[in-house]
């Protein structure tokens, strides 16, 4: 089955959250019924209507200084900061061509950071209860979805650069005490953003039962 | 008078809970407006009206969980 592909670069969250519903709209009009947006935000932290504001650690004063913005978004879950350094992937699929799941949709969003981990030689495992995937202890990809005329949007965030958990102190991930980690903390050397993007494009499938996001990496 | 039902959402997901409502009792929807929005796990759903009409009355609050069969509201349709 065909996709379409959008890489947008490194783009201020608004931009990517409009373009996001663009491209919603367009599959809601049969235009395609699957898209895949890529991209990497500039510092940001995003909540939800769900968000205690006590888990926002910083204060106004500390988040202008480091020009980093807050928007209240529509995805599930609780607060999370976004920054350089983060692959983004921003599925927009029209569950109603395949099944009409939230639950297994989440679990193949998972299971797909899970297949590029290992790709990587990086074993990510899911955590009873948790959405997201896990690390050694540390959450390396986080999860939130919306969805919309049984159209999904918003997405998975995949920590691939050592120098962009900084920022995660600013919060408490999805309200909870964790510890952030990423592909390079755990491999010790630098991965390539590219690299993984190209690496989920050649392999990127989705079917009732699994999305694999992995291609051969020879 | 239509019931607004809480759907099938996925296979284990019993319960939502209420997280949004676009609308109040009284008001006028189109059918396939945003209603109501649910949170369950990290996801959000947004249930469309089911028809046009006057949204009679809700039965679920922000904050409330609710069952999958559950009624949500009621439209009196036009």
């Amino acid at each position: 089955m065909e996709y379409k592909f959008f890489d947008l670069g490194l783009v201020d969250y608004k931009f990517a959250w409009d373009f996001q519903k663009e491209i919603h709209s367009r599959v809601k009009n049969n235009e395609f019924y699957a898209a895949v947006i890529f991209c990497q935000h500039y510092p940001v932290i995003t909540a939800t209507r769900n968000t205690d504001r006590n888990h926002i650690l910083a204060n106004q004063e500390e988040l202008r200084k480091r020009k980093i913005n807050i928007y209240e978004v529509e995805r599930g879950g609780d607060v999370t900061y976004h920054g350089p350094g983060q692959l983004i992937i921003y599925p927009i699929v029209n569950l109603n061509c395949f099944k009409r799941d939230v639950h297994l949709f989440l679990r193949n969003l998972e299971g797909m950071a899970i297949n590029i981990l290992t790709e990587f030689g990086i074993l990510g495992e899911r955590l009873a209860g948790l959405t997201g995937v896990w690390v050694g202890g540390g959450k390396i990809a986080s999860i939130g979805i919306a969805v919309k005329n049984w159209i999904t949007f918003h997405g998975l965030a995949i920590n691939i650069k050592q120098n962009d958990l900084e920022n995660f102190s600013l919060i408490r991930p999805c309200g909870m005490d964790i510890m952030m980690t990423s592909m390079e903390s755990v491999l010790s050397k630098e991965i390539s953003i590219e690299d993984v993007k190209e690496t989920l494009t050649r392999g990127w499938q989705y079917d009732e039962s699994s999305l694999t996001g992995v291609g051969s990496r020879d | 008078m239509m019931k607004v039902v809480l759907p099938e959402l996925g296979q284990g997901i019993e319960k939502a809970i209420v997280s949004y409502w676009y609308f109040q009792a009284g008001e006028r929807v189109n059918e396939k407006d945003d209603l109501v929005e649910l949170t369950t796990d990290k996801a959000t759903f947004n249930l469309p009206s089911p028809c046009s009409g006057t949204l009679s009355e809700i039965f679920f609050r922000e904050g409330d969980t609710v069952n999958v069969g559950e009624t949500l509201a009621v439209i009196e349709e036009e």
